[in-house]
């Protein structure tokens, strides 16, 4: 299963973190800083995953952004990997071109779009349309 | 009022929202704690603000910095009242904050049960999706327990998502409060089958996690998730499922043999490398739990080998990553595929990422033999010189070591081989692992006593030259090894050739600035090099050598004496007084040297590491046998002594006892090798040291071996690792030499005899004898040592509590849920049965005030109202009332209570219990059986109706007992009640044939295992290169829709029959269906039709295929002759249907059917076999097969496969080979190969039927 789910921009600051699994929020923040600095450490010739104490990461870098995804030992590797991908298409087509700055001004509708994506722990719907649905019925609720 | 809101808003304005805290944070790098205590201040102040708009805009931002680290608990009442604002944006707000900070200890959770229920019954789906989402995250056993009824009754809602998010949901209700599962799980199944497909793969992702855990649960509902993997177009369902898949089969291994064709269809057809990924590890793990093995196994091993392959060698690092990760999975059970791939790997270990160079690294340690040994080293040792970074140097001089000592230095050939590669590590600057390989050095020349010579020489030349090692730093590791070099040329110092020499090298003043407990070491053993060199010198009239040793000593020791460190204080004081008291002796001539050497008299042996462990027990010792009675139990206490006095008794006869001891050890010992030779996997240690084994009975003697040194030590030129590495090859090239005259010869000897010995498994391994042989201490285990992997689940695993049996629930009547079982239901919902939501929302009002005060009274009420909902429900099913959407609701919820009674009804109409429970077993297994062949010719039509759609009697039994409760609509209930009786009449029908099938089980496992023994015979298991992919499917007819395959099999158990497997593969983008299949039948070969129906009619095939999908079917044919191949004309008629047309079209094609699919692979021994050619019935014919460019058991795999064969003996080139046809002709092969020419000699008792199979062999192989 998934375990967290985390944005850190290239100075391994975090942008959204998501947690499947509650961890204790000291434990977390050292946590969160190892697995960042483990991830960002690497170049890009090495693959994106690494075992990681009892978990393993998966990482995608765009850009200045990295989706960093921790997951337990029998999830497959290269689901979350075009899981990532298709994460970040999503927010992409949402935002329209997205930036790390939309993410952070719209975290809520980032952390919706992961409820619709990913529930306790495990990808629950991968069709973007579907994903997007929710969030514009609830945006237009909210406008009008 | 209005003033108050207006301020409000005014108020807001100047408030911070989240896009300003964000934007203050970054401005505000310098002091960033300080701002944001600032923050948390003015969100404070928010909080206590009476307008919602500002608290939720505060909880929002508290949210955020929840995120980044900051403590927000203290803010969790504040959270709830946001959760509970009316108005959409605010809720959700106050739902994300919750899933974010709450957890199971947070006090204020249980405020939320009313709240949270409200919402769920919302009528704006919205409301309901962001509590079920929210609640996923913070539910609680509380709040599980006491929503997991209005939850399950959104499982059933008019929305897709909210039913998708209803059946998510459940997993953790499941996980928090598992007496929820047994009543949930019957809709949660239903569930599988939903028209929405979001709301399907839902439910496969819960049940898969949940069947993950207890497979052994949910192994019912294989079929049902094999129709789901064959029909899902979703790569993620499709992932968990095959996941899941690979949870059960260790369960069940048919499913295995079921599950591998489809797998290695998707492998074939995928494009989805995360799909490939997955079943390709789910094959390995299906052919790991599938110990017997089956028919075309090793192809489908080959065929993931294949794949993986091609992983590896993309330039994708991930894809690299996981090849190998993948790859080193198969490579623990079919070690010898995965050799043949080792240029591969080697090649990653020059890779840029240092993971993948890992992983490869992991994967050597077990692709390692005795033949390749030498060459993998030699490339490690060039990476080792290569290598930047120490972390990875390291790991390479861990693993050499690893893979050289792995299993006793099984695969160790050549010692002095290996001593120089310890001798060239030592070399590594910086290596932190030099004490292991000193500790290495120290364990081969004790164990192997041969290599002391040499070991001596290396070492004492490391001594000499150690100012190289400690060069330049004192903290460098790499001095440990001096450690191993000083014992090594003190212990063994009668090989040394110049021990006077190495004395010197050992006092040199420079030795003092190594770490003390070597130093300690050096003194010691220059003292024993001290008395080697008296030694030597005894007898010799001239003493000035003695005397000089004993002046050196003297001269430099008193260095030692005074270090700072103990032990070599101690030792050096000690070793300085003796060498001068033995100076003034030698100057009177005495003679002293005997005297000398005995202080270090006595060889030191080995003790195996578990040696303590095999001590024999005395007779008459009982250990577990109280020594003092514990005194609660002992009444008669003056029988403790005596007690005491029977104990020692033994230890006069102990003589005695001990020769029983040696009987019993050599019984034993003779039992273990009796189970060591039938264990094909136990590899063998060679004869000689196992002699040398038995005659040195109990524990003292650990191995040691003896050979003669014919290699010379030093070869000028080379590194000596190398020189070893091309002496070895020679030494092995005159083995072979010697070893093929000596087969010569006992061939000739005796031919027929050799059976058995084919079986003890891979030769070419066991062809190279080490030069030097250490004993394989074989580690024994108590004899009562269990396998222990269960035991190690967490107790603390909350999947342990969903371990619950629910094949029970699955057909009606077998066990109903026991009123205590029941998901607590409120009363008021119960009762008031036709309420509108709104009234129902403000009952739920009332009743959340006193939600757990429920008295004895209101349940009885409780119970009379569900008596009175049962009655009407009833009613109306009978009636096919239309109901009303409201009240649909209600309807769900009393459902559960009404199980019991619906499930009396059941029993009436249908079936009793008792046969519905074997038939409910049996539906698994005659699903998971029917696959092999089809077993009686009238049914041929619905075994390949069974095939297509694998459960037609699972679901009909296990669906209906819910289906009737809960209509959707009136129209929906009408259809389902209709299909229900269909069902059932099926599902009656369905029962006597499987009673009919039954009869034939056993048949077919039997022939399966027949299929797994063969698959061992036929010399695939053992081969060096992969074979190629397989498959016996050929093109039947191609058109631009549709690509047709076949196969076909002899049935055995009847002598008539054949059976055709088809694959259908849509090639279009529209969809076919209403397919037909037709066969113009000849007088010898007819198509099997159903009863009833004309010679001409054709047969129907029982699916469609949606774009893209393919699937099989099966048709039996009946044949007379089988001694001539010969073609059917058919045709296949289909409709392509797509969104504006649907057009007939038709396809004829050509059945082949050849004399090779009338024989059927049949094990035979080799005494067996030689019977048959001597009867003299058979007769001979004989064919030549030319320019044959491919490896032996290659070609002997393509006759097995492609012919149904399987290999009887198998010696050298030459093979011995042995079909059956279905009508009992023998056929038998002798295949001999020599320089691409492969002579083939046959015999058989029909001649025209030998003559096709051969001619049909050679075109097999004239097409590669």
């Amino acid at each position: 299963m998934i375990k967290f789910l985390l944005m850190v921009n290239q100075q391994g600051q975090t942008r959204l973190s998501r947690y499947f699994e509650p961890v204790e929020l000291n434990r977390r923040a050292a946590q969160e800083a190892a697995v960042v600095r483990c991830c960002l450490s690497r170049n890009k010739e090495q693959c994106s995953f690494v075992e990681y104490q009892d978990f393993k990461l998966v990482y995608r870098q765009y850009a200045a952004l990295y989706v960093v995804v921790g997951v337990s030992h029998t999830e497959n590797e290269l689901s979350i990997f075009e899981l990532i991908q298709n994460f970040v298409e999503v927010l992409d087509r949402y935002f329209s071109r997205v930036r790390l700055n939309q993410i952070m001004f719209h975290l809520d509708s980032v952390h919706i779009i992961l409820d619709e994506m990913i529930q306790n722990g495990h990808i629950v719907e991968t069709n973007k349309n579907r994903i997007l649905a929710p969030l514009t019925a609830i945006n237009k609720m909210a406008d009008g | 009022m209005a003033l108050k809101i207006v301020k409000g808003s005014i108020d807001r304005m100047f408030d911070k929202n989240l896009q300003d805290l964000v934007r203050g944070i970054r401005n505000h790098k310098e002091d960033e704690a300080k701002y944001i205590s600032t923050c948390i201040d003015e969100i404070k102040q928010e909080l206590k603000q009476d307008n919602i708009a500002v608290k939720a805009n505060a909880v929002c931002k508290l949210t955020y910095l929840q995120m980044l680290g900051y403590d927000v608990s203290w803010a969790a009442f504040n959270i709830v009242e946001v959760m509970s604002s009316s108005k959409f944006t605010y809720k959700r707000i106050g739902y994300l904050a919750a899933s974010q900070c709450f957890h199971e200890s947070t006090d204020v959770i249980m405020l939320t049960t009313n709240q949270i229920r409200k919402d769920l019954s919302s009528p704006n789906q919205y409301d309901t999706g962001v509590a079920l989402t929210g609640l996923s995250c913070f539910v609680t056993p509380d709040l599980a327990r006491d929503l997991a009824n209005d939850i399950m009754t959104l499982m059933s809602h008019t929305k897709p998502y909210i039913r998708k998010k209803a059946v998510l949901i459940m997993y953790k209700v499941f996980l928090k409060y598992p007496e929820s599962l047994r009543p949930a799980f019957p809709r949660l199944k239903e569930k599988l089958e939903d028209p929405d497909p979001g709301v399907q793969s839902a439910a496969v992702n819960v049940i898969c996690e949940l069947a993950r855990r207890n497979p052994k649960n949910y192994l019912s509902l294989a079929p049902l998730f094999f129709k789901l993997m064959t029909s899902s177009t979703n790569n993620w369902v499709l992932i968990k499922i095959i996941k899941l898949f690979g949870a059960l089969t260790p369960l069940e291994p048919r499913l295995g043999k079921k599950l591998i064709e489809p797998l290695t269809n998707l492998i074939h057809s995928t494009s989805a490398m995360s799909l490939l990924y997955e079943c390709v590890n789910t094959v390995i793990a299906v052919l790991i739990s599938l110990s017997s093995g089956m028919p075309n196994h090793s192809a489908s091993i080959q065929l993931c080998v294949q794949k993986l392959r091609i992983l590896i060698e993309d330039s994708d690092q991930n894809l690299k990553y996981l090849g190998l990760l993948a790859m080193s999975k198969i490579l623990k059970t079919h070690p010898k595929s995965v050799q043949s791939h080792k240029d591969l790997i080697l090649q990653c270990l020059d890779d840029k990422d240092e993971s993948i160079r890992l992983r490869a690294l992991d994967l050597l340690y077990g692709m390692v033999s005795k033949k390749n040994l030498m060459e993998i080293v030699k490339k490690l040792m060039l990476h080792v010189d290569k290598a930047e970074g120490t972390t990875y140097r390291d790991e390479l001089l861990t693993k050499i070591i690893d893979i050289c000592s792995q299993s006793n230095y099984q695969y160790i050939t050549n010692f002095e081989w290996y001593i120089s590669i310890l001798v060239e590590l030592t070399r590594l600057e910086g290596t932190r692992h030099g004490h292991l390989i000193a500790s290495q050095m120290l364990d081969v020349a004790i164990r192997v006593k041969a290599i002391r010579v040499f070991a001596v020489a290396q070492m004492a030349t490391l001594l000499d030259n150690a100012h190289m090692l400690t060069g330049n730093t004192q903290r460098n590791g790499i001095c440990e090894v001096l450690y191993a070099a000083a014992w090594i040329c003190g212990e063994f110092s009668e090989h040394l050739e110049n021990p006077m020499e190495t004395l010197e090298a050992m006092l040199r003043p420079k030795v003092a600035t190594l770490p003390g407990h070597i130093q300690a070491v050096y003194v010691q053993n220059a003292a024993k090099l001290f008395a080697t060199v008296l030694k030597s010198q005894e007898g010799n009239t001239d003493s000035t050598t003695a005397q000089e040793a004993s002046q050196l000593m003297i001269d430099r020791l008193p260095l030692f004496v005074q270090s700072a460190n103990l032990e070599v204080q101690e030792r050096a004081s000690c070793i300085l007084q003796l060498v001068k008291y033995i100076q003034k002796l030698q100057q009177k001539d005495v003679e002293v040297s005997e005297e000398v050497c005995a202080l270090f008299a006595g060889e030191l042996n080995p003790v195996a590491p578990k040696a303590q462990k095999k001590v024999p027990i005395p007779d008459g010792l009982d250990l577990d046998a109280w020594i003092n009675e514990p005194p609660s139990e002992s009444e008669s206490e003056d029988e403790q002594p005596k007690a005491i006095f029977s104990k020692e008794e033994p230890k006069h006869s102990r003589p005695r006892h001990t020769e029983v001891d040696e009987k019993e050890l050599a019984r034993r010992r003779e039992a273990r090798k009796q189970e060591q030779a039938n264990n094909p996997f136990y590899i063998k240690a060679s004869p000689s040291s196992q002699k040398v084994y038995q005659e040195t009975p109990g524990v003292e003697h650990i191995p040691v071996v003896q050979i003669d040194l014919s290699v010379p030590l030093k070869v000028p030129g080379l590194p000596m690792s190398d020189q070893y590495v091309k002496l070895e090859e020679e030494r092995r090239q005159k083995e072979r030499a010697e070893k093929k005259k000596k087969d010569k010869k006992k061939r000739k000897e005796k031919r027929s005899g050799r059976g058995k010995k084919h079986d003890s498994g891979p030769e070419s391994e066991e062809d190279i004898t080490p030069a030097h042989m250490v004993d394989i201490v074989t580690e024994e285990m108590p004899e009562n040592a269990l396998p222990s992997d269960d035991d190690e689940r967490d107790p603390a695993d909350p999947h342990k509590a969903l371990d619950i049996d629910l094949d029970n629930l699955e057909s009606a009547g077998k066990r109903p849920l026991a009123d205590s079982e029941k998901l607590p239901v409120r009363s008021h919902r119960a009762a008031e049965v036709l309420k509108s939501p709104a009234e129902d929302e403000e009952g739920e009002n009332v009743s959340s005030l006193e939600p757990k005060k429920k008295s004895s009274k209101e349940k009885r009420e409780k119970k009379k109202d569900k008596d009175k909902d049962r009655k009407k429900s009833k009613e109306e099913k009978k009636k096919k009332k239309h109901k009303h959407e409201e009240k649909e609701e209600a309807d769900l919820l009393c459902g559960q209570a009404d199980e019991p009674a619906f499930q009396s009804e059941e029993t009436n109409e249908v079936v009793t219990p008792p046969t519905s429970t074997s038939a409910d077993v049996s539906d698994l297994d005659f699903w998971l059986s029917n696959a092999p062949v089809p077993s009686n010719t009238q049914e041929a039509a619905t075994v390949a109706a069974a095939e297509a759609a694998p459960a037609p009697g699972a679901i009909s039994v296990t669906t209906p007992d819910s289906e009737p409760e809960e209509p959707k609509d009136t129209e929906m209930e009408e259809t389902k009640s209709s299909k229900h009786k269909k069902k059932k009449q099926k599902r009656e029908k369905e029962d006597k044939e499987k009673k009919k099938k039954k009869k034939h089980h056993h048949h077919h496992h039997h022939h399966g295992d027949k299929g797994g023994e063969e698959s061992v015979q036929n010399g695939t298991v053992e081969e060096e290169e992969p074979l190629p992919p397989m498959s016996n499917y050929c093109l039947l007819a191609e058109n631009s829709y549709i690509k047709v395959a076949y196969d076909i099999q002899g049935n055995l158990q009847d002598g008539s029959q054949v059976v055709v497997s088809v694959i259908f593969e849509n090639k279009c983008d529209s969809f076919l269906k209403s397919m037909e299949f037709n066969v113009l039948d000849s007088l010898n070969s007819k198509l099997q039709r159903p009863e009833g129906s004309g010679p001409h009619d054709s047969l129907t095939i029982p699916f469609q295929l949606p774009p893209g999908v393919s699937n099989e079917a099966r048709f039996v044919f009946t044949v007379q002759s089988i001694i001539m191949p010969q073609k059917l004309k058919g045709t296949l008629t289909f409709i392509v249907k797509n969104e504006e047309s649907s057009t007939h079209e038709k396809l004829d094609f050509k059945l082949h059917f050849t004399c090779t699919s009338y024989l059927i692979t049949t094990p035979c021994y080799s005494d067996a076999f030689a019977k048959l050619l001597e009867s003299g019935d058979l007769k001979s014919s004989s064919i030549r097969l030319e320019g044959v460019n491919m490896p032996f058991h290659h070609l002997l795999a393509r006759i097995c496969f492609h012919h149904h064969f399987s290999v009887v003996e198998r010696i050298d080139s030459c093979a011995s080979m042995y079909s059956r046809s279905i009508q009992g002709h023998h056929v038998c092969l002798l295949v001999k190969i020599s320089s691409q020419t492969v002579s083939v000699d046959a015999k058989c008792d029909e001649p025209t039927l030998l003559g096709n199979v051969l001619d049909e062999i050679k075109q097999t192989f004239s097409q590669c």
